[in-house]
């Protein structure tokens, strides 16, 4: 059972666009508190890096627009893995706000909250008020949906959305869907959509062109990345059956508070980074757990990773790029 | 006031013989090969319930634990119970008065599943 999961972890994490990025590389790319990734829309193909310090200098085509996720904000989370996770949210939208091109917009991949309570929504809105972003776009984590269906989500973060919170927008020639995954989980099994957001989903495609660019987002990966752990969605294939028939798609999803990245076809699939705490490599832990870094660890892993994307061929490549290399 | 005193007395007297008459069969109870605990404990450690399957009489109560740092929930498949969010240590309770078999899950990680088994 072991070596099966641990071939699992490998096949999901080893170099799958022959770009030199390996397993190892590719989880020092796995910095994670306090940052979000940028992305950039070049030419109708999304090309995405963490923040870094020398953000900009690095901006080889002149973007058509860019915007930023960030994901897993976990307000009211207070354990040992992050005492303080409003504070690493707030260092995110420093560096959102230090941006020398500003991003268009924000998305929110979701647990924006620890337990869906209004004050720990509260506290997310009066941080996310600093944020230079005109506009922030949400879909709930299953951490917003708790105790009352979603009601207070819906309430806040989601007016004009169908259903549980879906929607979707068009912003300069691209087409943007978030998903909800998050609600009406059944026994056993992973994130759902549901048929009735199937429904919709082929309907909002339907008759699109396909050059159209096309950005799906949503909490829990739309990909199986480790079953056992219900890191993917039970539906996701009829989902992603309807976007077949166009040239560039890009998934980005959170939950899982790591980077962890795959290329099929046409389709490039993405998990974000948390802004509050780790959570252990699929199968490297008893659970998913927060993982627990050492104090003087996390300001190190603070700020230090970069991770750049560029457009390698057809599908995106991941380099690893850390602004310091030293242990210490 | 005298009538209380008298009251209090005989309610303590009650309580003291009950505790020593507790204490004498206790070691009898123990001995007994069926399971007669009043309730029986599921510890959640790990995102997953532990036992995964606990047996015991009609009339019993479980009690869930959360002992992770993340929130979940034991939710009867059937609708039968449904506990509020359990934040870390926090407890639910439910008491079974029919017999039979009662699959629940945890309704934020739905991979979680456990059940219940009332003889």
């Amino acid at each position: 059972m072991t070596n099966k999961k641990h071939d699992l972890i490998d096949q999901n994490l080893q170099d799958l666009n022959n770009d030199g990025v390996d397993r190892r590389g590719f989880l020092k790319c796995m910095a994670w508190a306090g940052t979000g990734l940028v992305w950039t829309m070049s030419g109708g193909v999304p090309v995405s890096r963490a923040f870094a310090k020398n953000m900009g200098k690095d901006a080889g085509n002149v973007a058509d627009f860019s915007f930023v996720q960030i994901s897993d904000s976990h307000i009211g989370f207070n354990k040992p893995a992050n005492p303080d996770v409003t504070a690493t949210l707030q260092i995110a939208i420093n560096k959102i706000n230090a941006m020398p091109d500003k991003p268009d917009f924000i998305i929110h991949t979701g647990d924006l909250s620890q337990l869906s309570k209004p004050s720990e929504f509260d506290t997310l809105d009066q941080a996310l008020k600093g944020v230079s972003a005109k506009q922030i776009y949400f879909v709930p984590g299953e951490h917003d949906m708790l105790s009352d269906n979603g009601d207070q989500y819906l309430q806040r973060y989601g007016k004009g959305t169908k259903g549980t919170g879906w929607y979707s927008f068009d912003h300069k020639g691209v087409h943007f869907v978030g998903l909800v995954n998050v609600a009406n989980l059944k026994a056993g099994g992973m994130g759902s959509l549901g048929h009735e957001q199937l429904e919709w989903l082929e309907g909002d495609l339907h008759g699109r062109s396909a050059s159209t660019p096309i950005v799906l987002f949503a909490h829990i990966p739309l990909w199986t990345i480790y079953p056992d752990w219900g890191w993917g969605t039970d539906d996701s294939e009829q989902a992603l059956s309807y976007v077949k028939k166009f040239g560039s798609v890009t998934v980005l999803n959170g939950h899982i508070h790591q980077i962890v990245q795959k290329v099929e076809g046409k389709v490039s699939f993405h998990t974000a980074m948390s802004t509050a705490f780790p959570q252990p490599a699929p199968g490297s832990a008893p659970s998913a757990g927060p993982m627990k870094v050492p104090a003087d660890q996390l300001q190190q892993v603070l700020g230090i990773t970069d991770v750049n994307y560029v457009v390698s061929g057809k599908s995106l490549a991941i380099i690893d790029s850390p602004l310091s290399t030293t242990g210490s | 006031m005298k009538g209380n005193n008298v009251c209090v007395a005989i309610l303590t007297a009650a309580v003291v013989i009950t505790v020593v008459l507790l204490l004498a069969g206790s070691p009898i109870v123990r001995a007994s090969d069926k399971p007669s605990a009043p309730g029986s404990e599921v510890k959640i450690d790990n995102f997953s319930f532990g036992p995964q399957t606990v047996t015991v009489p009609v009339g019993a109560t479980v009690t869930w634990t959360n002992r992770d740092d993340i929130p979940h929930t034991s939710v009867s498949t059937e609708g039968v119970f449904k506990s509020k969010v359990m934040d870390t240590d926090e407890k639910f309770s439910y008491t079974f008065t029919k017999a039979g078999t009662y699959p629940y899950y945890c309704t934020i990680h739905p991979k979680m599943t456990g059940q219940v088994v009332v003889k």
